[in-house]
């Protein structure tokens, strides 16, 4: 009888430990996003919504050609910067873990690369603008070293440097959970496949990423979510030459226009979703996480 | 030292920390670009050459010539980031213990948080802005402002805390509770003790992923902007280094605060270390006698 009333006190105790961190998910994220749900399919006149019941919002969202395109460009850019912040994030995370001996200097160096992190992400970002531009540092090295005759255009307000400042601000997304996953593989295991007569690339491909599927699954979710939500480094660094999803949703936004964009958020939500539930399909997050 | 160069490295080895040292270049080459752009003198440009050197800008910024409310953005930002920092320690800690132990629906809030740390942060901050509006409230910085960014700092801090209580030996809370210690006594002399460190790694991400935070909070602030809602106003419509300036400020408050917290990480660390080298010292001379 005791021991029973004790458990419940203990479940009890767990569920108010909790209650803090489900009472402000719901309330500010569990509501808003219902709110922003209904308001996807009410009417609106001017800046005011009305509340009357209509497809209209996505059936024009989904009909205009614009959307498509902006999703394909989108997409594109999630493409390179996921491959891209995978590949580096991955041997770096690789050359923190197996060929850098002693605790110390391992967290050092693993500091080094996530102090940006800690850092603003807007003033990363236009920092590059005064190394890539026809008159940055980049062009006149080139110039100065006579690889060029005149400065590259393609270097600042291009797909390339939008690619590149995705790059340079995720990659920390795939560094630090792939860290950890490795961090936790015992270095045994790969003696073990050594020993057994893998090369040095067998072993990674079929020891290493296996054991750090993890980290792989959570870095791809951050780094897809992230640049597939940007707004703000196409804005700046395509030069205003490409849009995003969330910049087109943002003018609406900015011209009142709250039902479309909300149904503009929602259809974006669903791919975001749809994709990081794929993720979470191949690999369970979740229980090697808590363990 | 004979150890290390009796063994040779392999060809891997220098190509990976060729690597390794290129892409800290790339991470911190452009900032230093911008911090040494931003000691300019007057009549400097926003692309190298540099013209003369000065604090010119800086000065600019504290008397506040041609920008806009960036002392009250500043202020704000960083009264937001304390908050921030507070509630994620405190509310992912709890939430982390919670989900230790596990309880009923656990997964669901699991998910609900993974949920809320990938959505598009301006989706956030536009469902706020709009349930409030729907509810007859006055969106205001240190509310719906502070409430958007929890929902970014708390499943990140929760993150965190998996990590850290993973590696919690459940051997010393077992020990302490063989030895008499009540629940209470059990968290205030052993746990919290041997997790604070990973809670001052909390604090950290709570602060500065507060202090930076900016899609979530363009469309919740209200009237009161924060420090980076004025950067971004400032990239579209300031073309002087005075934005390089207000660059290297925000980021010498950043690189202040993750100073102080590592420093204090370190301290606890080596406090530890000496403490259990006299344990043991101690032990092997009652050993001896």
């Amino acid at each position: 009888m005791n021991a029973v009333s004790d458990m419940r006190r203990k479940s009890l105790l767990t569920m108010l430990q909790a209650a803090p961190l489900v009472a402000v998910l719901l309330v500010f994220f569990g509501v808003p996003m219902m709110t922003v749900i209904v308001v996807s399919f009410c009417d609106y006149e001017h800046a005011r919504i009305l509340p009357t019941f209509t497809f209209d919002n996505y059936a024009d969202l989904l009909r205009s050609d614009a959307t498509l395109r902006l999703y394909l460009g989108s997409i594109k850019f999630t493409l390179f910067a996921w491959a891209l912040t995978l590949a580096i994030g991955f041997t770096v995370a690789y050359f923190l873990v197996f060929h850098v001996e002693g605790v110390i200097l391992q967290m050092s160096l693993f500091l080094v690369c996530t102090i940006p992190f800690w850092t603003s992400n807007i003033i990363r970002m236009i920092s590059w603008i005064p190394f890539l531009g026809r008159e940055g540092l980049f062009n006149h090295a080139l110039a100065d070293l006579g690889v060029i005759h005149r400065p590259l255009d393609f270097l600042l307000f291009s797909d390339f440097s939008v690619i590149l400042a995705y790059v340079h601000l995720y990659t920390l997304f795939m560094v630090v959970p792939i860290f950890n996953a490795m961090a936790r593989i015992d270095k045994r295991l790969l003696e073990a496949a050594r020993d057994a007569g893998a090369s040095r690339w067998q072993t990674v491909r079929q020891v290493v990423i296996p054991l750090s599927r993890t980290g792989i699954a959570l870095g791809s979710i951050f780094v897809v979510a992230l640049t597939m939500g940007d707004f703000f480094v196409v804005k700046v660094m395509s030069g205003g030459q490409s849009s995003s999803i969330v910049a087109a949703m943002y003018n609406e936004i900015a011209g009142l226009q709250f039902p479309p964009a909300a149904a503009s958020a929602v259809v974006l939500t669903a791919v975001v979703m749809a994709f990081v539930a794929a993720i979470l399909r191949v690999v369970d997050v979740r229980r090697e996480l808590i363990g | 030292m004979a150890a290390t160069l009796r063994r040779s490295r392999p060809w891997t080895f220098y190509a990976l920390l060729a690597f390794f040292c290129l892409f800290v270049l790339f991470l911190y080459g452009p900032m230093s670009v911008i911090y040494v752009l931003s000691f300019q003198s007057r009549d400097g440009g926003l692309t190298f050459p540099m013209r003369g050197a000065s604090l010119h800008w800086f000065q600019a910024l504290v008397e506040q010539r041609q920008v806009g409310d960036l002392h009250a953005a500043f202020a704000r930002s960083l009264s937001l980031a304390v908050l921030s920092a507070l509630l994620t320690v405190v509310v992912s800690a709890c939430a982390g213990f919670a989900f230790r132990r596990g309880f009923r629906g656990s997964g669901t809030v699991f998910y609900l948080a993974v949920s809320s740390l990938v959505m598009p942060g301006i989706f956030v901050g536009l469902g706020i802005a709009l349930t409030f509006q729907a509810l007859g409230l006055q969106a205001s910085w240190w509310v719906s402002g502070l409430a958007a960014q929890l929902t970014w700092t708390l499943p990140f801090g929760l993150l965190i805390m998996f990590a850290i209580l993973g590696r919690l030996d459940k051997s010393y809370e077992e020990a302490a509770a063989d030895l008499g210690a009540s629940a209470w006594q059990r968290v205030r002399h052993v746990t919290l003790p041997i997790i604070l460190p990973g809670l001052i790694g909390v604090a950290l991400f709570g602060f500065t992923l507060s202090y930076d935070e900016f899609p979530r909070t363009i469309l919740t602030a209200g009237s009161g902007t924060t420090l980076p809602i004025e950067i971004w106003t400032m990239t579209t419509n300031v073309t002087s280094p005075a934005l390089y300036a207000v660059g290297t400020v925000t980021t010498v408050v950043s690189f202040i605060v993750i100073a102080c917290a590592l420093v204090a990480i370190v301290r606890i660390q080596r406090h530890r270390a000496t403490r259990r080298d006299t344990s043991l010292i101690e032990t092997k001379d009652l050993q001896q006698q």
